[in-house]
């Protein structure tokens, strides 16, 4: 039962014909994301903050042991209560079963950062499951900023994604979140373990925060090694562009930490948000002051040359586009790029990936097309006018 | 920038937040590795498990080997849903909220580990889940939910010792957020009892 769009959105030509269910994807995700708006604190740094926290039913097997008829309940109970919130004026709640969705859709969401890769391919981190496995997504549009994973590795992840260093709004949004499903259904609670969660380093709390930074000054002058060594150590976690086991591409690094027991929402908010990520935004702004200082030649030269790149490139894999975007985003930010924009830029980190290029382009591709069209849509969109 | 130690450019530069406290550090490449500096990423549970399972001085299994096999002494089952403690050891996942019950024993310091000795849940309550138990004045849901008064008093006992150490350890910072923490906790156990 998804909520009826009161104005369906009129489809481009080429669709394909109408289905019977309302589209729940076809329309408005080639559009930019609000996460990648490029605004908020610390910008110039950090790409976007996020916050998610995991939460299971009272009553039921976590999804390592339930059966699949209990899986379809607790899909069915949260998503019940979540198509019921009261959201305010403007808003409404988009569902997606990813059982049933295709590929595509199931990808266009990763990429977007409202589902994990796990989700989408209905697996646990063991391995088991599968596509058919019943779980879905609520996303409250238009912002599309806060979302539900129901049946991932726990019945409930809810998450707030904003542009920014905005930590203390996400976990706003997410609390929000967490208390208006908490009004209709109970949750695995323990009075020692706090939030009761499939994997015991989620316990607690269920609380994960972490943001996405441009890291490219560090990176240039050496000292990303160092940066991340001391996140280490700073019990956090530092991972790519897409979170879990994905390569870093562009220099775009998520923080995160790591404990979630022991010390409160609130606790845990302090020393990432006002500790830990404006220390590591004052290396990477040291590091840039000393490129644009003595080796500002040799950094002009890298950052106009990767825009030279990506004007005049017939064939770009996903990896080498990344790197080239990274590069000219440093450009922008540091005013050595005027020319170009830096929503263009943003724009096109979203839009380079598989399943976004072939929305926009609006046809199915190979590898070889894609590298192809990716290349297309850098030159159009970042071409001499 | 020079390194601490000695007189050479300092190319580490690490920050260290333990307990709350904030130290510094800048060393050349030479010193860092002296001091053993630590370039460990963060341990997936799993290796976390093995690693705690098998002691420190057992090392890494070769993944050629098949693992030494431990016959178990008692075979612990959940409950609620049949998981084994071996189980979980092999996946990293429980298998149903009576599992941290069930296996409480071994669980317990593992989860200290893996959260930097944190073992006791501070934050947030499910806020409706209290409010109901209140209203009913439903004590033994409430205990559920708190635990015992004994418990209840430890954890606000525990809480008001980390605050006089931050205070001690002049972390006012992190005082301020323990004494928020407190005051938050304190509330919500004795509006528990008062009720
Ligand atoms: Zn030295
Ligand atoms: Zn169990």
């Amino acid at each position: 039962m998804t909520e009826p769009d009161p104005k369906p959105k009129s489809h481009g030509a080429g669709d394909l014909p109408e289905p019977k269910q309302p589209p729940a994807l076809s329309s408005g995700f080639e559009r930019g994301v609000e996460w990648l708006r490029g605004a908020g604190d610390a910008s110039d740094v950090v790409l976007s903050s996020r916050v998610r926290i995991a939460r299971n039913l009272a009553g039921f097997p976590f999804m390592t042991t339930a059966e699949r008829a209990d899986r379809a309940q607790v899909l069915e109970l949260c998503k019940r209560r979540l198509m019921n919130l009261a959201l305010g004026e403007g808003r409404r709640m988009l569902w997606v079963d990813l059982h049933t969705a295709t590929p595509d859709e199931r990808d266009a969401l990763v990429e977007r950062q409202l589902i994990s890769r796990n989700h989408a391919k209905g697996k646990l981190s063991t391995g088991a499951g599968g596509q058919d496995e019943p779980r879905g997504v609520a996303v409250i549009l238009p912002e599309e900023r806060i979302s539900a994973m129901i049946n991932e590795e726990d019945h409930l992840r809810l998450q707030s994604i904003r542009s920014g260093l905005a930590l203390d709004e996400c976990l706003a949004d997410v609390d929000w979140l967490d208390d208006e499903i908490e009004k209709g259904l109970d949750f695995a609670f323990h009075p020692r373990f706090g939030y009761l969660t499939a994997c015991p380093t989620n316990v607690g709390t269920g609380l994960r925060l972490s943001v996405m930074m441009h890291l490219p000054g560090l990176k240039m002058t050496g000292e990303l090694e160092k940066a991340s060594r001391a996140a280490h150590d700073m019990g956090l976690a530092i991972r790519g562009f897409h979170g879990e086991g994905s390569e870093a591409n562009g220099e775009f690094y998520q923080v995160s930490n790591q404990t979630t027991l022991g010390k409160s929402d609130a606790m845990l908010l302090r020393e990432l948000n006002d500790e830990i990520v404006p220390r590591l935004v004052g290396y990477e702004r040291h590091a840039r002051g000393r490129l644009l200082g003595d080796r500002r030649e040799t950094t002009h030269d890298t950052v106009a040359r990767a825009l030279g790149t990506l004007r005049h490139a017939r064939l770009l894999r996903a990896a080498e586009a990344m790197e080239l975007l990274g590069l000219v985003r440093l450009g922008v930010v540091c005013g050595l790029l005027p020319e170009v924009n830096l929503d263009t830029v943003h724009g096109l980190l979203l839009a380079i990936q598989p399943a976004h290029l072939q929305r926009i382009t609006g046809r199915v591709l190979t590898p070889a097309e894609r590298r192809s069209a990716r290349a297309d849509l850098c030159r159009a969109r970042l071409g001499l006018r | 920038m020079r390194c601490e130690r000695c007189e050479r450019e300092a190319t580490i530069h690490e920050v260290i937040i333990h307990q709350g406290k904030t130290r510094e550090r800048h060393l050349c490449e030479s010193c860092a590795r002296e001091a053993g500096l630590s370039s460990d990423p963060h341990m997936p549970i799993s290796k976390l498990l093995s690693s705690f399972m098998l002691g420190p001085t057992a090392g890494p299994q070769s993944p050629g080997k098949p693992r030494p096999h431990q016959p178990a002494k008692s075979v612990v089952r959940c409950a609620g849903c049949g998981t084994t403690y071996a189980a979980f050891k092999e996946t990293g996942l429980l298998g149903c909220p009576a599992c941290y019950e069930a296996f409480s024993e071994r669980l317990s310091p593992l989860i200290e580990r893996a959260h930097e000795g944190g073992c006791h849940h501070v934050g947030k309550f499910p806020r409706r889940a209290l409010r109901d138990c209140r209203s009913l004045n439903d004590r033994d849901r409430l205990e559920v939910l708190l635990g015992s008064i004994r418990e209840r008093q430890e954890r606000l006992e525990s809480l008001r010792k980390a605050l006089a150490k931050a205070v001690r350890d002049e972390d006012y910072e992190r005082a301020a957020a323990l004494r928020d923490e407190l005051g938050r906790m304190t509330d919500l156990m004795e509006g528990a009892e008062t009720e």
